[in-house]
């Protein structure tokens, strides 16, 4: 047997060292695929503030403050127009969707038969899936002209509120402004925070539902002091999420905000525009110094989505949840 | 059941008729205020229908039932408003989508580009748009695929502790970088400074970019559903670990993998703001993707709806209508695939 086994002993010592040698291999490859990863990060940071620096040393006012965007004519322009229009549009988008994406994956949640919450679930899983260009064609051809009702109405009732207010006698007719971006916005977010907070609202412990309508609660009952209390931070982050998706959709909004550079809080006057809108829409358009202002918006739109991304899975990772849901 | 409750016990319980007359009454007082004040619309209609159905349903309980259970009726019924609200939209976009895009739809417009044909003519197609997309869909794919299965791998397999962590939690927060954020990246990177100039492959690395961490995400969870029996099993009969990821665990959890990466195709298939950016536009049939501006469908259809021309935009939406499709099949296959091996799997 010992004869043998010399053989058999070399041949498996040399296939462990090739077995160990292969292993190191593949995981050094993986390992560089996973450090990719920060690279790829690492650069975009690097190549927009390179490629943006050009622009803001040619740009004759302030950045932050210049409400026009003019980096090829006179070189004045700044972002500050563009970073507000940014905001309130999401901030309304958001508004707007919220109370509805909650509401939506309580109903699939805790009211829907489950067959029939697979189903809801698929639908707005589509709602999700359907690309943002398809969503601004749509909101220029069809909901901006049956919106004007709705304006109308906004303004006469609700024109206590600056942001409801009509300017000018603007509001009815069809126009491109910040209220039918912000529409538009929110139902593109709307599936994403439905989305995240469906999964959300499923970790919750049966257990402790069940307590709740044991003791005689409602159904609401049972959703205000078992469902919802553990559930805040994931709803929180996501939310946080729609923002980040707000924030950054470009194309829709192109399609249907006013184009105009200007700080103002009227909402449903022709109006308004966006960081990301802004790129799109004036890139065809650029020459050097304007693409390079473009990149530098680019840039400030970045380390803001960054900043909310960066909050928004901080506060899941710190839950300590593993709800990382599939959007 | 539910005079079976305490509540029900101790308080009055709405009869179903009840909740049905609340609702006839809203919709009556409705019809009067449409017809007596200037209020009109169908949408208009429908909207205080709904506002007043939940009303009249709360207040009639609160009046039988209690406040608690009112509390409950209004919590149901404003669920429900929600869930009409979110289905609506949907509903909408999908169905106007077709009606407009159904006009110009025909095996013409999927066959011919837009090759001489100018804005005021009726003619012309998609068939450059489709080319373009594939190619830099299939060019994202090559790029963020292995890479993407490469990283789930070492995320779920090897990397414990920190390095995973941090590895998960910036792929997290790749899926918020914005599309056009990802498109300005390719143009500074790919085209100013290595002065690549626009093509197809360039728009592959933005779509590239946005798919990975998609992919990544996908992959890892349905590594994760791999059995550690199978893994054991393997590792006893002394194969290696790279051996057993590669030829064990990969083609176990292969079929979650392909609906994953499916899915992420459906969603960088309809990506427009990168490729607006590096791709150029072209009115021709370009073929290579990896010198020239490409056309993509995202952006007939972008192109178009900006269009002061009515046959334009016609052509817009029958593009939308063939990228909405593209997106349903690939969605509705991933599905059935996922379907079929939870059947299989029982």
């Amino acid at each position: 047997m010992s004869s043998v086994a010399t053989g058999t002993d070399a041949s498996s010592l040399r296939s462990a060292s090739s077995k160990r040698r292969g292993d190191a291999t593949f995981k050094g490859v993986t390992l560089a695929a996973g450090a990719l990863v920060f690279v790829v990060l690492g650069a975009i940071a690097v190549f927009l503030v390179v490629k943006a620096v050009p622009a803001l040393q040619a740009d004759k006012s302030s950045f932050w403050t210049t409400q026009i965007w003019d980096p090829d004519g006179t070189a004045h322009f700044g972002i500050a127009a563009l970073a507000f229009g940014t905001l309130l549009t999401s901030f309304l988008a958001l508004a707007m969707a919220v109370p509805v994406a909650l509401g939506v994956s309580l109903y699939v949640t805790q009211y829907a038969p489950r067959r029939l919450a697979t189903l809801l679930g698929y639908a707005t899983d589509m709602l999700a899936a359907v690309p943002s260009v398809v969503y601004g064609l749509w909101g220029v051809f069809f909901l901006l002209p049956h919106m004007i009702g709705t304006q109308v109405f906004l303004a006469r009732y609700l024109g206590w509120i600056p942001l409801f207010a009509d300017k000018n006698n603007q509001v009815s007719s069809y126009s491109k402004s910040v209220f039918g971006a912000s529409v538009v916005l929110a139902i593109m977010i709307l599936p994403i925070i439905a989305a995240i907070s469906r999964e959300i609202f499923r970790q919750v412990d049966p257990a402790q539902r069940e307590a709740a309508l044991a003791l005689g609660a409602t159904r609401w009952e049972m959703i205000r002091t078992a469902v919802l209390p553990p559930s805040w931070p994931g709803v929180t982050s996501a939310v946080m999420l729609g923002l980040g998706r707000a924030l950054g959709e470009t194309i829709a909004v192109a399609l249907v905000i006013g184009n105009v550079y200007k700080i103002d809080w009227h909402t449903l006057i022709p109006g308004g525009h966006t960081i990301a809108a802004n790129i799109a829409n004036r890139f065809g358009e650029a020459g050097a110094t304007g693409r390079s202002a473009l990149i530098a918006s680019g840039l400030v739109l970045f380390v803001i989505t960054l900043a909310v991304n960066l909050v928004a899975r901080y506060v899941i990772y710190r839950a300590g949840a593993e709800e990382r849901s599939a959007l | 059941m539910s005079t079976l409750t305490a509540t029900g016990l101790r308080t009055g319980v709405l009869p179903r008729w009840g909740l049905a007359g609340a609702a006839a009454g809203a919709v009556a007082v409705t019809v009067a205020l449409f017809a007596l004040t200037p209020f009109q619309g169908t949408v208009d209609f429908i909207v205080v229908a709904a506002v007043l159905m939940v009303a009249a349903v709360s207040v009639t309980s609160w009046a039988v039932e209690g406040r608690r259970r009112a509390k409950d009726r209004l919590a149901t019924s404003a669920a429900l408003c929600f869930l009409a609200l979110t289905l609506t939209p949907l509903v909408f976009v999908i169905g106007y989508t077709v009606k407009e895009g159904i006009k110009r739809f025909n095996g013409n417009f999927l066959t011919h580009s837009m090759a001489g044909v100018g804005p005021i003519s009726s003619g012309g197609g998609v068939y450059h748009a489709i080319i373009g997309t594939l190619e830099q869909v299939l060019v994202a794919s090559a790029i963020a695929v292995p890479l993407g299965l490469l990283v789930s791998i070492y995320v779920t397999e090897y990397a414990g502790g920190m390095l995973a962590t941090s590895i998960r939690f910036l792929i997290d927060v790749m899926t918020g970088i914005p599309s056009i954020v990802a498109g300005l990246f390719v143009l500074a990177f790919w085209v100013l400074a290595l002065g690549q100039g626009f093509s197809g492959f360039a728009g592959g690395l933005a779509l590239a970019i946005l798919e990975l961490p998609i992919v990544v995400r996908s992959a890892e969870e349905m590594i994760k559903l791999v059995p550690a029996s199978l893994r054991e099993a393997s590792y006893a009969l002394g194969v290696a670990k790279w051996k057993t990821i590669v030829r064990i665990v990969l083609p176990t959890a292969a079929s979650g993998i392909t609906t994953g990466i499916m899915l992420a195709i459906a969603r960088v298939i309809g990506e427009t703001a990168p490729v607006l950016l590096v791709v150029g536009n072209n009115d021709f049939i370009h073929t290579n993707p990896f010198n020239g501006p490409q056309s993509s469908l995202p952006l007939f259809v972008f192109e178009g709806a900006g269009s002061s021309s009515a046959f334009d935009v016609q052509r817009a939406w029958a593009a939308a209508l063939t990228l909405v499709l593209i997106v349903v099949v690939l969605y509705v296959a991933a599905r059935v695939l996922t379907r079929r091996n939870a059947l299989n799997g029982r």
